[in-house]
């Protein structure tokens, strides 16, 4: 539960962020300067009591955050908080997928590596992790399209549907799905890396410990050493990791999203940069902190469910 | 075996080094080999690699694209360093006063990189720089807020362990102060992790900063790999290595500072070598 | 009975186990051999790098590593060599005609698997039963081997269990499917004493009733004469002697056994020595609690405190040697680092001549430092591994105010009073062995001129030959300097030697002190003597030898 004091904090620097922007506050709420009357502005100003001290300030903001009141944006002529909401699941899509391709195949690379170590297997698999690792996610995404659009026409270059084709309902599934494909892979390719690569560590530094030689005593088989006593163990900091990075995947996700136009918060967020839309651009970065705090909630359970010497707090 | 024999043992990372070397000596001898800017239109746009004088092509705007990876090796390599040693030395501090001190110290600390650490970087570095409108001196602030933590946490469990060895508690029977055993025992104990992760983090830098600078938060009055891709998106049908040849620069960069990190790190560590 | 070759379980015959290239030497163990009878106890004694850790894990082809393996001979366990069987053999053999235990149980279970499911695969994948059966088979071998609440061991985790409680289920593995030998690896060195002994009659009485041959490792004289029918000494790699127990241990032959069985302190009490009346160190009450007291505990969780010292007093006289003896958990080394302040204490007072220590702060505890020095337990944590020698013993004095050449010289003299040779000044700790370490952080312990040493366990982390010089250093030293020390140790057989009078605690309280002679002679408390009758080989060199 510790998670709700970050929150608060984050929102607090989010409100100081908001102040340190040139111009006043209200002009950066207003959007595109211009865009509002003298009246309204005038309005928001009473509104947000910028006339009254700092602190006065912060305590309104954060009732109106309270109250899920993000702030308009003339922009897109929508609440900050709708235009989230809308673009959130998108984003939510995106990253269920690739999370779940990363760190599923991240440990079974990882796993292959570790045990045909040193071979052939081993050393591609190795080269094939450093490489990605070194890659940018942008690049890699554009590459993508060149090779597989462009060039060899397997999937579309962007969006995440044929909104002119008007699929129903399994037709629409699986058109989404289609247009999944490059952005999740290209998302998913950095943190795979890593996740091959801790995994593989993780493995050998398990079977360097004392239980293996006790297991190996006991006369059992290699695989069941393999699988039954040295995976378990080695699961836990990888897991553990996975919590880490979301926030990771989160900035990832702006550069993904940007690159193949997927209609998701990180895309809106490349759009309020250059919209100057800096209120909706914290908004965001409120609900993907928020994101990050939950998700890490969920691997601190799975984790406690994994290492019998962790008590649920 | 002294520490530059263990390195040199390990081929991928003497292979980075040259690499790494060759990228340094481009960055360097940039306005040598290209002493036009960059950004000035050099020449028939849209040329495709090797022809009308241009090693790697031309721009839609006629960029010479080697001109510009030539001086975008400058920017990268400036910012990742810089960026990274104002963050380590940042972090340091932090690491050490928390896992020294513990107690309020500690938790001050504890709370702020969980806050860190709860908060996007990428999408941290955005807003900072965002707010503060594109520099250079904007992007290296910001690479450096986002990284320090990182360094503070790993600064902050060496001392941990480290403060309670007896050599440390012997220091306290002589009647040693907290600065010196700090500095004089502590910290050269914890040099090489430090420089592990530090060379990694240039790595990280990088990465970042093509990143800021595809997406359009670059200065916009110095070349970067980031920017010419960010710049290409448009003809990527029409002119492909306008985005090829900068990506394989950040990555050659990249891959190359990774294998001289962990050739480092098995070097100062032979502790930790594999069941072969 | 006779003793044919057909009735050896165990026959290793010129065995030799090659080490990777580049170590410091070519063979671990070099051309021993080695036998074992049905329900004999052969101990295979040695000090660090002996080899004899190597030699029993190779019998069963444990070897750590393609790199270090067997080079030439032959093990044969019953006609069959083991280092030539095919694996699914060694695999048949293991945990089922062959069993082992080993050293450390904190780490020798798996940590995420219950204690039931790791009985249960011994079963699984050697014989067939059904799980019912397996079931009642596990439970009855937690039984046997005197656990309490063996139905609730088997869902428990080890992190849940005691050292020995956790040792007692690795021996219920060891033995589940009645191997024909069990090979131990010094499986009671990590334990306290008292539990030691419960161990070691454990396995004597299960020996017994299954006629097993043990192998037993370790580098425990006392633990030798306590168990073994036979015994094999090696040194380097080589077998140096074999024979019965009576043999070897009453009338070794071999120099290097003469000489680990001179070094062995023995149990008779030091004589009495003259006693001055000035009390140089006292303590009164002192109390260190560590855990939460008190404060609200959100989810009613029962705060974990524990009473490290709990209201002790003692005095040290001029000249004199106070032991501080008892089994981990006891506070004894807690209490050793109160009274030189390296953690501040709840309660109480402590006195360092007629001056009060325990309040004072950081400034005005520093010129009372140089009287009260400290000796590590650990020689390879005790010393920067990043600074000098010459300078690490010269940073006291130079802290409290003396000239660097004045410093130096010092520290040059002591090198030379502890043993060292000069060259030692310029050289990094990680040149020196684990004793020569120690000589060094004595060295650093007097360079300040201290009145006071508090010696925390300074040679349990030793082999036995270098601890008895390092024994002689200190009593030099202290005779030399007319120094008084604190000594904090477990084992009884070096309090004895070294001690004037000895302390004894458990769990944080002092529950009996008295001069050396009168506490072992004629032990008060229920404690006391239930840790004298636990000394492993407490019946053996109780006479001089001839």
């Amino acid at each position: 539960m510790q998670g709700i004091p970050i929150i608060i904090a984050i929102i607090v620097l989010n409100f100081f962020l908001l102040n340190m922007a040139e111009g006043d506050a209200v002009d950066v709420l207003a959007g595109e300067a211009g865009s509002a009357t003298p009246e309204y502005m005038a309005e928001l100003r009473a509104k947000f009591g910028l006339d009254q001290p700092l602190p006065v300030q912060l305590m309104v903001y954060l009732k109106n955050v309270a109250l899920l009141d993000l702030g308009y944006s003339f922009r897109h002529d929508m609440p900050v908080a709708q235009l989230i909401l809308d673009r959130f699941w998108p984003t939510l899509l995106l990253m269920t997928c690739t999370i779940l391709t990363a760190v599923g195949f991240g440990i079974l690379l990882g796993l292959l590596a570790a045990i045909n170590l040193n071979t052939w297997k081993d050393t591609a698999i190795s080269i094939f992790a450093l490489i990605t690792y070194a890659t940018p996610l942008f690049w890699v995404g554009l590459m993508m399209i060149v090779v597989f659009s462009i060039n060899l026409g397997w999937f579309p270059t962007s969006g995440m549907e044929n909104i002119a084709a008007f699929h129903e309902g399994w037709d629409r599934v699986w058109d989404i799905a289609h247009h999944l494909v490059l952005p999740t892979i290209t998302l998913s390719l950095f943190y795979l890396a890593l996740y091959t690569r801790m995994m593989r560590a993780s493995m050998l530094e398990q079977y360097g410990q004392d239980y293996v030689v006790t297991a190996k005593a006991k006369g059992l088989t290699e695989r069941r050493i393999t699988f039954v006593h040295v995976l378990r163990n080695a699961l836990l900091p990888v897991v553990t990791m996975a919590g880490v990075q979301v926030g990771a995947l989160i900035g990832g996700s702006v550069i993904v999203e940007s690159v193949f136009a997927w209609p998701g918060l990180g895309m809106l967020a490349f759009e309020s940069l250059f919209a100057r839309d800096l209120n909706l651009l914290l908004g965001i970065f409120m609900i993907s902190s928020v994101l990050v705090v939950v998700v890490n909630l969920i691997v601190d359970v799975i984790y406690s469910f994994l290492d019998p010497r962790i008590e649920v707090a | 075996m002294s520490f530059w024999k263990r390195f040199a043992r390990n081929r991928q990372a003497v292979l980075g080094m040259i690499i790494l070397a060759l990228v340094i000596l481009m960055a360097i001898f940039a306005s040598a080999f290209y002493p036009d800017d960059p950004f000035r239109l050099a020449g028939k746009p849209l040329s495709p690699p090797g022809t009308s004088g241009f090693l790697l092509g031309s721009d839609s705007l006629g960029r010479d694209v080697a001109s510009g990876i030539a001086h975008g090796a400058k920017t990268s390599i400036m910012i990742g360093l810089v960026a990274t040693v104002a963050a380590v030395f940042i972090g340091v501090i932090f690491g050490a006063l928390s896992g020294y001190y513990g107690g309020k110290i500690d938790d001050g600390l504890m709370r702020v990189t969980e806050m860190f650490q709860t908060i996007p970087s990428f999408v941290f570095a955005i807003l900072l720089v965002a707010i503060m409108k594109p520099s250079i001196e904007s992007i290296v602030i910001a690479i450096t807020v986002v990284s320090w933590p990182g360094v503070a946490r790993l600064v902050r469990g060496e001392f941990l362990a480290l403060k309670n060895r007896e050599f440390v508690q012997a220091c306290h029977t002589l009647g040693m102060g907290d600065i010196q055993i700090m500095l004089r025992e502590i910290l050269p104990n914890c040099v090489s992790p430090i420089i592990v992760v530090g060379s990694l983090m240039v790595a990280t830098a990088i990465l970042i900063e093509s990143g800021l600078a595809f997406l359009g938060l670059g200065d916009p009055n110095i070349m970067s790999w980031g920017f010419q891709i960010g710049a290409g998106r448009t003809m990527l049908r029409s002119a492909w290595w306008v985005c090829t040849f900068p990506g394989i620069a950040i990555l050659v960069t990249v891959l190359a500072i990774n294998l001289v990190g962990e050739g480092l790190n098995d070097a100062l560590n032979p502790r930790l070598r594999e069941r072969q | 009975m006779s003793d044919t070759a057909s009735n050896k379980l165990l026959d290793i015959q010129n065995l030799s186990i090659l080490l990777p290239d580049g170590a410091d030497r070519r063979y671990a163990v070099e051309d021993i051999s080695i036998d074992l009878s049905p329900g004999e106890t052969l101990c295979i004694v040695g000090e660090s790098g002996s080899g004899k850790s190597l030699t029993a894990r190779a019998v069963m082809g444990l070897l750590p590593g393609p790199k270090v393996r067997v080079g030439e001979g032959a093990i044969n366990f019953l006609g069959e060599d083991t280092t030539k069987v095919t694996p699914e053999r060694l695999r048949d053999i293991r945990g089922n005609e062959i069993s082992m235990i080993f050293q450390e149980p904190m780490t020798a279970l798996n940590p995420v698997m219950r204690i039931g499911d790791q009985i249960d695969e011994i079963f699984r994948f050697h014989v067939s039963m059904s799980a019912k059966e397996r079931a009642a088979r596990a439970l009855q071998l937690l039984t046997d081997v005197n656990l309490p609440d063996p139905a609730g061991i088997m869902r428990a985790y080890p992190h849940e269990l005691s050292g020995g409680q956790r040792q007692r289920a690795m021996i219920a593995m060891a033995l589940a499917l009645e191997p024909k030998i069990l090979i131990a690896d010094e499986p009671t060195t990590a334990l306290d004493v008292t539990t030691q002994a419960q161990i070691l009659k454990l396995i004597k009485d299960l020996q017994q009733q299954h006629h097993t041959g043990v192998l037993f490792i370790t580098h425990d004289f006392g633990v030798v004469a306590d168990i073994a029918d036979r015994v094999a000494v090696m040194q380097y790699g080589k077998l140096v002697e074999m024979g019965t127990v009576h043999e070897v241990l009453n009338a070794p032959q071999h120099p290097y056994t003469k000489g680990l069985i001179a070094a062995i302190p023995k149990l008779k009490p030091r004589a009495a020595r003259e006693q001055s009346k000035e009390s140089v160190l006292s303590a009164h009450g002192v109390r260190k609690t560590f855990g939460s007291t008190g404060g609200f505990s959100f989810f009613g969780k029962k705060d974990r405190v524990v009473h490290a010292v709990n209201d002790v007093s003692i005095e040290v006289r001029r000249g004199e040697t106070l032991g501080i003896v008892g089994e981990s958990g006891s506070g004894k080394s807690t209490m050793a680092r109160c009274l030189i302040r390296l953690m501040d204490i709840d309660d109480g007072e402590i006195y360092v001549g007629d001056q009060e220590i325990s309040k004072l702060d950081r400034k005005h505890m520093r010129p009372h430092r140089r009287r009260l020095q400290m000796v590590f337990q650990d020689p390879f944590a005790s010393l920067n591994p990043r600074i000098r020698v010459g300078q690490i013993i010269a940073q006291g004095p130079i802290l409290q105010g003396v000239t660097k050449e004045e410093a130096y010289k010092r520290a040059k003299d002591l090198i030379s009073i502890v043993g060292l040779e000069e060259s030692a000044f310029d050289r990094f700790p990680h040149e020196f062995s684990g004793g020569q370490r120690q000589r060094i952080g004595i060295a650093r312990a007097l360079a300040l001129e201290p009145d006071i040493l508090i010696a925390d366990e300074p040679v349990s982390a030793l082999d036995v030959s270098i601890q008895a010089q390092i024994l002689e250093l200190l009593d030099k030293i202290r005779k030399q300097m007319n120094l008084s020390m604190v000594f904090i140790t477990h084992d009884l057989r070096v309090a004895a030697q070294v001690c004037d009078r000895v302390a004894v605690m458990q769990y944080g309280k002092v529950v009996e002190i008295g001069p050396t002679a009168e506490l072992f002679g004629d032990p008060q408390h229920d404690y006391t003597k239930a840790l004298l009758a636990a000394i492993p080989g407490k019946d053996w060199q109780t006479e001089e030898v001839a």
